[in-house]
């Protein structure tokens, strides 16, 4: 429909600054993309049954009767009925626009600022300084429109600024001027690369325009900044294929058809097969999707933080910016074991609103590698890894235990820890705290102490018995646990002495909500807040 | 029994002796309509053995009640040079340090038994949400003292998240 098709000439790339302080309106063919398409494909399906009227009109046929168009038709209403039906989509066509025309975005040095709402107005802000990640994604359809959908995670829950949907080109570069303003360089450096479409003819224009559209289709990804980052980490097709095949849902795929197979063969009732069938759709729609995810999965390091790519129909990517990342884990289930793969998850201060899956890429910041993956992903969130904490980096990957730097669980902790106890052990390393525990599945979470919310100790009856007790860090929420049992009372009062005065020290000196200014400060005189902002 | 676990050897401030009566009721009232309602089934099937069921619960939240008032006086906290040290538990001793910098909130909830023995609790909010350190039965002008005093301190060593 007419309703908010993409006209030619709108702005794929961005001539101006969109991140100039004043209200900027969306793309074009947002209506369409939010939604707009269930209202399209409805539309489709009248017109389709309405034909059939039609020709039988014109043609003369057999009336089949019952069906209200004919009935319309035949009873004289057809003028009236033809009226309400352009008044509709009248109303509709002009409640888009109207929406769109009012839904209006600005940028400015401090914040972020949405407005949207016809009747109901909302008006949305987040401070700059509190961002934890810029992510664009692009959803299928979006890709086709040349359009993305830039979201500002703000720390909270479901506290995303969104801007649905941007142009292509536009939303990479209003990515890297909001990054550029929360990074704390307030001078940003207007001009982008933006290629002039201006002094064109007609014909050149629509050839550039669809070269740009097939060269973002197919490489959405690229960055028109001037050096584009190159993932530190490749997938492998057979790699990430094994790994969904050796996680823990086959093992239960497994169990579930081999209880149907029993039950089939004792009861001789086939019946058991259908029961199945649903659990097999799910399985593959779980598995594809799965893959599809992860296998053009990419990491990079970019100035501003770092860039996890994902996707391959409909893609996002995200930037964290340094000192946005709570706490990470490594994770080596049993199964990955002999292939020597590893996982890395983080806790984020942003979630957002979508669950599930989504909710998962946006945690999982490395669904499958080797250890030699796993260490420069870590190295890579973790600015704080030096030559020497990489080696205990290294030996709270894989180590077995015992005396190598970390603080374990006394030999009395086996009643607790049957397997892991040489293993299950802290230790610290600048502003790094590492757990490490788990023989059968291990794991390694790493806290950066600046990002550490609160300390627990804990013990209870039987742990008192063993002389023995818990400690807790508390970090925002997520999918990353950094707790450690069984250890020795006075190794976890020590502990948790000494990391909260260690967090409370690193916190203060931590600079990086604003993580460009900790090297310029130095030398030039920090901003003043709430002077450019100004209106 | 083994030592009991103490990180630092200190005072305690502990909490009004008066919220031993609001733990008590709410204690009381909490395990009454506990029991109450498991054993409606044993009521209605007229199941004899079905009355276990809340003769065990009886017995568990009897003990509970005796435990009250050593459970109260297990609750202390201090305020040290950079964090507040909450502790409480007598069997599971639980210790939190919660950061001045990292308080994003201070709350004061008052519920009825509260108000009728003027006490009030209060609940810090972290960004992390298993902190959750609640000092309950304070008295309700050293609540609101503690809250400007606990308020002006995180003001004062804001860190960012």
């Amino acid at each position: 429909m007419s309703s908010g098709a993409p006209r030619a000439a709108e702005p794929i790339s961005t001539g101006f600054r969109l991140a100039d302080g004043q209200w900027h309106r969306l793309h074009p063919a947002t209506p369409l993309l939010r939604g707009g398409i269930a209202f399209v494909a409805i539309v489709g399906i009248v017109l389709v049954n309405l034909r059939d009227v039609l020709i039988q009109l014109v043609l003369g046929g057999p009336d089949f009767g019952g069906d209200p168009v004919q009935w319309i038709v035949d009873n004289g209403f057809a003028a009236s009925a033809l009226g309400v039906v352009v008044l509709g989509l009248l109303l509709f066509t002009t409640g888009f626009y109207v929406s769109w025309r009012m839904h209006t975005f600005r940028i400015t040095d401090e914040l972020v600022e949405v407005r949207s709402g016809v009747l109901f107005r909302t008006n949305r802000r987040g401070r700059l300084d509190r961002i934890q990640g810029v992510n664009i994604t692009r959803p299928l359809l979006a890709r086709v429109f040349g359009a993305a959908k830039l979201e500002v995670n703000v720390a909270g829950h479901d506290a995303n600024v969104q801007l649905s949907y941007l142009g292509s080109a536009a939303a990479d570069e209003l990515r890297r001027e909001i990054l550029l303003l929360a990074s704390g360089t307030q001078s940003a450096a207007g001009a982008g690369a933006a290629p002039a479409l201006a002094g064109q003819s007609a014909g050149d224009r629509a050839r550039v325009i669809i070269e740009q559209r097939t060269r973002e289709f197919f490489a959405p990804e690229l960055d028109p900044d001037a050096a584009p980052p190159e993932s530190v980490v490749q997938m492998h097709l057979g790699r990430l294929i094994g790994s969904i095949v050796l996680s823990g849902f086959t093992v239960v795929i497994l169990i579930v058809i081999a209880a149907v197979i029993v039950a089939v063969s004792i009861t001789h009732e086939f019946f058991f097969l259908f029961t199945f069938v649903p659990g097999i759709i799910g399985m593959g729609s779980y598995y594809v999707s799965k893959f599809t995810r992860s296998v053009r999965y990419s990491i990079a390091a970019t100035p501003d933080g770092v860039r996890v790519g994902y996707g391959l129909l409909s893609t996002s990517n995200e930037t964290l910016p340094p000192g946005r990342i709570h706490a990470v884990q490594a994770r080596q289930p049993l199964l990955w074991r002999p292939a020597g793969w590893w996982e890395v998850t983080i806790n984020r201060a942003a979630t957002s609103r979508s669950s599930g899956s989504e909710r998962q890429a946006q945690t999982t910041i490395l669904p499958v590698g080797n250890l030699a993956d796993a260490r420069k992903v870590l190295e890579l969130v973790l600015p704080g890894i030096h030559a020497e904490s990489g080696e205990l980096l290294d030996r709270g990957l894989t180590s077995k235990g015992g005396d190598d730097g970390f603080v374990n669980s006394p030999p009395r902790a086996v009643l607790l820890r049957w397997f892991s106890w040489r293993r299950n052990g802290f230790a610290t390393s600048g502003d790094l705290v590492l757990l490490r525990r788990g023989f059968v599945r291990r794991e390694l979470v790493i806290v950066p102490l600046p990002r550490v919310q609160s300390l627990e100790l804990r013990q209870g009856p039987l742990l008192r018995r063993l002389r023995l007790a818990s400690v807790r860090l508390h970090t925002v929420s997520g999918p990353v646990d950094a707790y450690l049992g069984a250890l020795d009372t006075a190794d976890a009062t020590r502990f948790f002495g000494e990391t909260g005065d260690a967090a409370v020290r690193a916190a203060a000196a931590d600079t990086s909500h604003r993580w460009r200014t900790s090297s310029a400060a130095a030398a030039a005189q920090p901003p003043v807040p709430g002077t450019a902002a100004a209106r | 029994m083994t030592e009991k676990l103490e990180p630092v050897v200190t005072e305690w401030r502990r909490v009004s002796p008066k919220y031993v009566v609001v733990d008590l009721v709410g204690t009381l009232v909490f395990g009454v309509v506990a029991v109450a309602a498991t054993s409606l089934p044993a009521v209605f099937s007229h199941n004899g053995y079905l009355f276990a069921i809340p003769a065990a619960l009886a017995v568990v939240f009897l003990v509970a009640l005796i435990l009250v008032p050593r459970r109260v006086r297990s609750i202390g906290y201090q305020l040290r040079q950079d964090d507040l040290l909450f502790r409480r538990g007598l069997m599971f001793q639980r210790f939190v340090s919660v950061p001045y910098g990292r308080m994003q909130l201070v709350d004061i909830n008052r519920g009825p038994l509260d108000r009728a023995v003027g006490l009030s609790e209060l609940r810090f909010v972290t960004a992390a949400a298993a902190t959750g350190v609640a000092i309950p039965g304070l008295v309700a002008a050293d609540a609101e003292e503690l809250r400007d005093q606990l308020v002006a301190l995180a003001e004062s060593r804001r860190a960012g998240l």
